[in-house]
């Protein structure tokens, strides 16, 4: 996984409450087998005039000019300003994927559905809760140009105007995502430990040890 | 020390170690994967050269892209048969038991679990699909993950978790005829929101749920993801303890005693503490429709569309306009002058046997309106199709005009050929009425199966209730 430390990135506001995963990436993507390739597919139903399917060339597609993410000012953008309850819905990890592979290493908002959050730290992405006032301040700033500095090891977000805001994160979460971690490597360092977990849970319940 | 909750005594019987900042390795007793969300942890498993650490722990089946009809001919779409195909290949490869689009036991991945005893009371159950909360309704602490935690489950049988508070929400006293599960997770998630829940694992009591057959406590529990809680439980009892016995994968002989005995523990303390409680009175929830792109836009079958004039929230009223221009809709018009297009009676929300009992009730005798398109009955496995065969169902709903599929996912969520098309109005049975959830431009009303069978024969909504005297 790709670490994250230090990002100055041009900032998109998306001004809608309960973004929901089918509409980040609408359920026909999801027939890939594939990890990457989701960017060009992301906010597909609103980013587009026509209906998108897997395997199209989306260069070929009229385009939603009002869409937020088509405005000349946010192309290159790498953070994402939402409202509450962004990513809430299913649990495909295709919705990170597409905002990553679309450009996106950060998501700011008021809130966040808790799988969505949580998938967002497997790929590199981070995604930052700030109180709703603040929140409210940066999409009454944000213009084209409107770039934010997001230091994670400070946990720190600094505007324009110099405008400093801290933000919360798990220590765990945070070391991981500082430094590129693969999880599964981590937690088999403590396979003994799993294992003498399994034999005491062999005793107390063994039908779930019957093959 | 004030007692524990149910969730409270879940996570401490599943904890293998514990970081500093309270983060935990936790133990998963049942791993239930599909076709859709594991492909890619597969791939990693192998780029890794990993092997399942209990791949006996591991439950598969294809249900999201299989075909509800002509099932002997295979999957017409290439990419769809080529997810299902991955799956097969993937389960052979690593030992994985599947059961495939031809098993007469195939059927959605949340309706089988509990159906075979693979997901029993007192367990942690993970699957990649949010709708995991089902399993809850076993007193199982269920949830669902994302596909780099599928990988890490494949991989060591564990998950690193944070504890999520506890949230009680009560309904107290017993629902009238004709109101169902539902309704009553439907009115929940109108009073809490769609956020509700973030953050929570919620424990549903009170003599309303105590009430419930375990289907509806799972119709119940699938739907706590969309009151943001990635986890639903409900305490074990007799209805619970009943409901398990002699399942296939359930325990057998001294085993099952033995499991019985600690199950029956599974409940909270009277004295446990939950951060946050809400009580609903069953008397007042009224069979529910949503009328918007969230379910939390939600109203009583009696209502009327709600003016976003009225809303003081600038981001809600900004949703609320939204979702009125989506669905065609204005303010102020009356649930039951809406008129349907189609009818979906399926998903793991609402496919069980006792669901299609009740979907079947309204259907006996009366014929389907000319004007809906199509009204589909999707069972939720094989084996529900094949009771509802035995019980004389599927007679009923052809008589009446409805379509009669083969088990699977089908048009919840429309990743196989059965959608709605661009404008098209839908009662359904399922969980989402996202934009664009059921098929591009598509319009969803989330009800009960017995409402949407009325919207099939009436042609637009109607308060069952006044049909059950008839």
């Amino acid at each position: 996984m790709q670490a994250f430390t230090l990002l100055n990135g041009l900032v998109a506001p998306l001004d809608r409450a309960n973004v929901d995963t089918d509409a980040i990436i609408p359920k026909q993507f999801l027939k890939s087998i594939r990890r990457a390739g989701f960017g060009p597919y992301l906010f597909d139903e609103w980013r587009y005039l026509d209906h998108g399917e897997p395997e199209m060339d989306c260069s070929q597609r009229p385009l939603n000019k009002d869409f937020v993410l088509n405005l000349p000012q946010y192309q290159g953008a790498q953070v994402l300003l939402a409202r509450e309850n962004f990513g809430c819905g299913s649990s495909r990890e295709h919705a990170p994927w597409a905002l990553e592979d679309f450009g996106f290493r950060a998501v700011i908002a008021p809130s966040f559905a808790d799988i969505f959050y949580n998938n967002c730290f497997k790929n590199g992405v981070l995604p930052i809760v700030l109180p709703a006032a603040a929140v409210d301040g940066l999409f009454q700033e944000i213009s084209g140009g409107y770039r934010l500095l997001i230091d994670l090891a400070a946990q720190q977000i600094t505007t324009p105007s110099g405008l400093k805001i801290g933000f919360d994160i798990d220590d765990n979460r945070k070391y991981r995502l500082l430094n590129g971690l693969d999880d599964i490597a981590l937690s088999l360092q403590h396979a003994d430990a799993i294992a003498a977990y399994e034999a005491a849970r062999a005793k107390r319940a063994p039908w779930l040890f019957v093959a | 020390m004030p007692g524990k909750t149910l969730y409270d005594k879940l996570w401490e019987d599943h904890v293998v170690y514990t970081e500093d900042d309270g983060s935990a390795l936790i133990y998963i007793d049942r791993h239930l994967l599909h076709e859709v969300t594991s492909p890619q942890a597969f791939e990693g498993l192998r780029l890794a050269g990993r092997q399942p650490w209990r791949a006996d722990r591991n439950l598969a089946v294809a249900d999201h892209n299989v075909p509800t009809t002509d099932r002997d001919q295979g999957i017409a779409d290439p990419i769809s048969r080529l997810q299902v195909e991955t799956l097969d290949s993937n389960c052979a490869e690593f030992g994985i038991t599947e059961f495939t689009m031809h098993d007469a036991r195939q059927g959605i991945v949340h309706v089988i679990g509990p159906e075979q005893g693979a997901t029993l009371p007192g367990m942690t159950v993970v699957c990649g699909d949010s709708h995991t909360s089902t399993h809850g309704a076993s007193g199982a602490l269920a949830f669902g993950i994302g596909t780099s935690e599928v990988e890490h489950v494949l991989a060591t049988q564990c998950l690193v978790q944070k504890k999520a508070k506890n949230f009680l929400i009560k309904v107290n006293g017993l629902v009238g005829p004709g109101v169902t599960a539902k309704d009553i997770v439907l009115a929940i998630i109108g009073k809490i929101g769609t956020a509700g829940g973030n953050g929570y694992t919620i424990e549903f009591a009170g003599e309303a749920i105590r009430a419930l057959s375990m289907e509806g406590r799972m119709t119940v529990c699938n739907m706590a993801i969309e009151a943001g809680a990635r986890a639903g439980l409900v305490a074990v009892d007799d209805t619970t303890i009943d409901y398990y016995y002699g399942r296939p994968y359930a325990p057998k002989g001294g085993d099952w005693f033995m499991a019985e005995r600690l199950w029956r523990d599974l409940h909270s303390d009277a004295d446990a503490l939950f951060d946050k409680v809400v009580e609903l009175e069953a008397a007042a929830i009224l069979p529910q429709v949503t009328w918007g792109t969230s379910p939390e836009l939600v109203v009583a079958v009696d209502g009327q569309v709600p003016d976003p004039a009225l809303e003081a929230d600038a981001v809600k009223q900004q949703s609320m306009v939204r979702a009125l221009q989506y669905m065609g809709l204005s303010a102020g018009q009356a649930i039951t002058d809406i008129a349907v297009d189609k009818v979906f009676i399926g998903s793991c929300t609402n496919s069980r046997i006792e669901d299609l009992r009740a979907a079947a009730a309204v259907a006996q005798g009366r014929t389907k309106a000319a004007t809906v398109k199509l009204a589909m009955v999707v069972p939720g496995s094989g084996l529900v199709k094949r009771q509802a065969e035995a019980e004389g169902l599927d007679k009923i709903f052809l008589a009446a005009g409805f379509e009669w599929r083969e088990p699977g996912c089908s048009m919840c969520l429309a990743m196989n050929a059965d959608r709605l098309d661009e404008g098209e109005r839908c009662a359904s049975t399922s969980n989402r009425n996202f934009e664009g959830r059921q098929g591009y431009g598509g319009r969803t009303h989330l009800v009960s199966p017995a409402m949407a069978a009325a919207a099939a024969i009436a042609g637009h909504f109607v308060d069952v209730r006044q049909w059950l005297d008839v």
